[in-house]
């Protein structure tokens, strides 16, 4: 999803875009794939969610078929869709993250807690139930149960804006990026932080953080252009990449493991 | 559309809605970070070999590698 309104669907080995759709307003802040791969839903200063289904006729014009879904009364700043195509989470700047039915575009649940805007949030894998956890600019992580709207567990140990959250493969453990340039990993069965990754040196903030596979790896996109790679275990940084001509706004790893991309204020995504 | 707008809460309130929750997370059981950490890292131990980021992928099924280009002699 880019800043200047647009969002492109591109095909990461050919490198050509797939699709694109323009939105109506100016700033688009987060956008997801649709578990089918048959839809996208993105949004940003809109205060909306949408959901495009993504067609390959040249004929269908994909900004005709737009549903809006979730409304808010502050920006979007991150979306996902649940285990299927027809529910969303949304989490907002007007403090509150909700699940919303993608059919009807009803509210089906909201979750209030966080003190501030909520700037990022991650499912729990399937296995491990219906929790979600969020992050916010009150510095805190929230944990929430998707079915009573109740915030389960919070978390409240980094110093400044939590801008990523993401859990861990077990689903036992998440971990969070954040402006006070530290990432953090909490346990969820002891309810504590148990690591956090930083480093003297580093002293921009983490904006997006993404496990490897096996989570033996957490990789880092900063505000100082660079990615950081820290061994789980070790707390150790293990690799810096360089590359980027920019903030790293984003990262993420694909669902085989086998590489990761990340987006940046350069205009590029890298693999 | 969720009702609340955080910013016109009066801050007693978010402080109520903080107090609320703790009173909550008290409740919780807890358990020791020793166990909890021995089991990531058995997790991690048992996953790790399967890791393509961690053990690397062999040059010929990298399909990102940039192809090589053909010359004619």
């Amino acid at each position: 999803s880019l800043q200047d309104g647009k969002v492109i669907v591109w095909d990461s080995f050919t490198t050509n875009k797939e699709h694109a759709v323009t939105m109506p307003c100016t700033w688009v802040m987060a956008c997801a794939y649709a578990p089918s791969g048959c839809a996208i839903a993105c949004g940003g200063l809109d205060n909306k969610c949408s959901v495009y289904p993504l067609t390959f006729d040249k004929n269908e014009s994909m900004a005709a078929k737009k549903k809006s879904v979730a409304m808010h009364t502050n920006y979007l700043s991150a979306c996902s869709f649940t285990n299927s195509d027809m529910q969303i989470l949304t989490a907002s700047g007007d403090g509150t993250c909700a699940l919303w039915d993608v059919e009807s575009g009803q509210l089906l649940q909201s979750f209030h807690g966080h003190g501030a805007d909520v700037l990022c949030l991650d499912l729990a894998p399937s296995e491990t139930g219906n929790t979600f956890v969020s992050g916010g600019c009150d510095k805190k992580s929230m944990v929430w149960d998707m079915r009573s709207g109740q915030c389960v567990q919070a978390f409240e140990t980094h110093e400044s804006d939590v801008n990523s959250v993401r859990y861990y493969p077990s689903g036992d453990a998440f971990a969070s990026g954040s402006d006070d340039a530290t990432c953090r990993l909490y346990d969820l069965r002891a309810d504590r932080e148990v690591a956090i990754y930083s480093k003297e040196s580093i002293i921009f903030g983490a904006s997006s953080v993404d496990f490897s596979l096996s989570g033996r790896l957490l990789f880092a996109g900063y505000n100082d252009y660079t990615i950081n790679v820290w061994d789980v275990l070790k707390g150790a940084r293990v690799s810096i990449l360089f590359g980027h001509e920019n903030r790293v706004s984003t990262l993420r790893v694909s669902p085989d493991g086998t590489a990761f991309c990340s987006g940046s204020w350069d205009h590029t995504l890298r693999v | 559309m969720p009702a609340l707008h955080i910013e016109d809460l009066p801050e007693k309130e978010k402080l109520k809605m903080e107090v609320e929750q703790l009173r909550k997370e008290v409740k919780l059981q807890r358990q020791q970070v020793s166990k909890c950490s021995e089991e990531i890292k058995n997790y991690i131990e048992e996953h790790s070999g399967e890791d393509p980021l961690v053990k690397g992928i062999p040059e010929d099924k990298n399909p990102f590698k940039e192809k090589g280009s053909c010359i004619i002699s």
